[in-house]
């Protein structure tokens, strides 16, 4: 079937026109000519993921000292004080710990998640009410409350990516490998 | 003109007669098993069941055609919800369809209202132009109606003896799919030969993401927007969810706005810090989207108390590889197995009815069931799953055979294992 969608695409753009194939006796055409281009605005608003190499992260920065008191505003009703009390996800942990609560500094592999995550969808009664300035600062805070940045660094959209977690060589892509094997 | 007013006053008074009637049956009926009676009459136990005075049937009309189906009375299958997920009542249903208000959820935030006359559905990145398709266009392009599992990689529970299948593993659940094959729109647009993957995101109050491979998108992957013959339901991700056919459950992302081409998985919260397990050695497997081969026995479970004589041992199968072959039961700890029943059509990536006929004479035993799928895989036991994945090994994508214990009262009851 693919096989036949491939030589049909490679017709079509041959022929440099829409052209149909045989389905099980019924016409088909490749391509239908449904929906409409998207504008650019209508990308940009949408497009908010941040990638691990950094692309996506907005103007702004933070530091731990900018991010404490959004914190204690913001997010210790939830997360706790320390940002381990809870009562729900707690985001300080004991470093290489596996074992233990997924915090940020134990289970996280990459820095960058923690914006695109907090950007996205905290806090959890109001999420995407944060501004990048914000979140810059809350990353940052949370980073050296781990004990992976300390106080004086600046957290932008140039040394957040730069930053290497310390669960990230735990991490590995998953190797069950079929068959009969349990693994 | 006179006849007429006279034969319609007499249509009239009689449709008032019969809903009169039927609405006085109802109110006698539903007087009767109200409140406080009808948990006395329809209690957990049946063996304590109360006879309760329903009006004999045969002797008044009931309610007339209505324009949404009821289920009886005497019937309340419910899910059991926590904070974050409602899992299915396994041991109520029959068949493999679950009925779409008592399919299994898990979100992140909540359930989103979302208006179909405004839903769209954005694809960009690595395309030649971005597309918009609204809800209408999704729906003119051929369709495609497929019965698949969908199962949480967190679906499994133990620790007490009184669990229900529902208590175990209620995160699945199974419908009758129709949308629109993925790969059906992804040939709307020119995707550069340099994708490799694509970003799945929703619109709940999560804006839950998943990076999924593209080659699942050119496989099986659909744009759903019909469950078991209507629109999707809002729990399930109304007005359109993606549907990856045999993964886990959180990468059918709900309430879908948004696909982005890309060469490289984005690392969001749910496939870093969620959805991945710690394995042997200190390490923790990510992107683990197969659910293995599984099955359980829905009958006879907690809390069912077993009578004497031929009892037919029922239950689901399923693997998120493909068909399941064989489903073997053990009556005697796991000692002997033996081939059950299996219920055609046998579906691939689907729960599967598996029974078999036994005769409990008294003894106490225990009870067991293990799948096997069309690639050669075996059910593991909880044993073999440590052995694989160490000590410390993470709580998702746990698939072992489960057993139920039978007392010599006939009590059944769960028999759980614990690893730490």
């Amino acid at each position: 079937m693919k096989a036949v969608l491939l030589i049909g695409a490679v017709l079509c753009l041959l022929a440099g026109g829409l052209c149909l194939l045989a389905s099980g006796g019924m016409d088909r055409p490749v391509r239908f000519g449904f929906g409409h281009p998207a504008t650019k605005q209508q990308v940009k608003v949408l497009d908010i993921s941040i990638r691990p190499d950094g692309k996506g992260l907005p103007a702004g920065s933070g530091t731990s000292r900018s991010g404490l008191p959004v914190y204690m505003i913001k997010c210790a009703a939830c997360h706790g004080r320390t940002g381990r009390e809870g009562p729900y996800a707690p985001l300080v942990g004991i470093l290489g710990d596996t074992t233990k609560a997924k915090t940020i500094g134990n289970y996280w592999p990459y820095a960058t998640t923690v914006f695109d995550y907090i950007r996205r969808a905290m806090p959890y009664n109001a999420p995407g009410s944060l501004s990048a300035e914000e979140v810059y600062g809350l990353t940052a805070y949370l980073l050296q409350a781990n004990r992976i940045i300390d106080s004086n660094t600046l957290i932008n959209a140039v040394s957040l990516p730069k930053v290497v977690m310390p669960a990230m060589k735990f991490f590995v892509p998953d190797d069950r490998r079929g068959g009969p094997e349990v693994r | 003109m006179e006849e007429k007013k006279t034969s319609d006053k007499k249509k009239i008074s009689r449709r008032r007669l019969l809903a009169g009637a039927a609405s006085a049956a109802t109110i006698a009926l539903f007087r009767t098993v109200s409140g406080q009676t009808i948990h006395a009459a329809v209690p957990a136990n049946p063996a304590q069941a109360v006879p309760l005075n329903v009006p004999d049937p045969t002797k008044r009309p009931g309610p007339p055609p209505g324009t949404l189906g009821k289920r009886s009375p005497f019937e309340h299958p419910v899910k059991k919800p926590s904070d974050i997920s409602s899992r299915t009542p396994l041991q109520d249903l029959y068949g493999t369809i679950t009925p779409s208000d008592l399919h299994f959820e898990r979100h992140h935030a909540g359930v989103p209202l979302i208006d179909p006359a405004r839903y769209e559905l954005l694809i960009h990145g690595m395309v030649d132009k971005p597309m918009v398709f609204t809800l209408s266009d999704l729906k003119r392009f051929p369709a495609v109606s497929r019965i698949y599992f969908i199962e949480c990689s967190g679906n499994f529970r133990t620790g007490k003896e009184t669990m229900t299948p529902q208590d175990i593993c209620g995160l699945t659940s199974q419908s009758e799919w129709t949308g629109v094959m993925l790969s059906t729109l992804f040939r709307e647009l020119d995707i550069s030969p340099k994708a490799s993957w694509f970003l799945a995101e929703g619109s709940d109050a999560a804006v839950m993401t998943r990076s999924i491979p593209l080659q699942k998108a050119w496989e099986d992957a659909m744009i759903v927007y019909a469950q078991n013959g209507e629109a999707i339901r809002p729990e399930q991700g109304y007005p359109a969810r993606l549907l990856l056919p045999g993964w886990e459950g959180n990468t059918s992302i709900k309430w879908i706005r948004r696909i982005e081409l890309t060469d490289r998985p984005f690392m969001t919260r749910e496939e870093t810090s969620k959805y991945t397990e710690p394995v042997r050695n200190g390490k923790i497997r990510q992107f683990s989207f197969e659910m293995d081969a599984r099955s359980i026995i829905t009958f006879p479970a907690y809390p069912v108390q077993l009578e004497r004589g031929w009892v037919e041992i029922r239950g689901i199968a399923w693997s998120g590889r493909g068909k399941i072959t064989k489903v073997e039961v053990s009556v005697d700890a796991g000692k002997s197995w033996h081939p059950a029943r299996l219920q055609e059509p046998v579906l691939d990536k689907a729960h599967t009815c598996f029974r078999w006929l036994w005769q409990w004479k008294g003894e106490e035993t225990e009870i067991l069931s293990r799948a096997l799928d069309e690639t050669g895989y075996t059910q593991p036991t909880l044993g073999q799953l440590i052995a694989a994945r160490g000590e410390d090994m993470g709580g998702y994508h746990l698939n072992p055979v489960t057993a139920w214990r039978i007392k010599r009262d006939g009590t059944v009851l769960f028999r759980p294992e614990k690893w730490k």
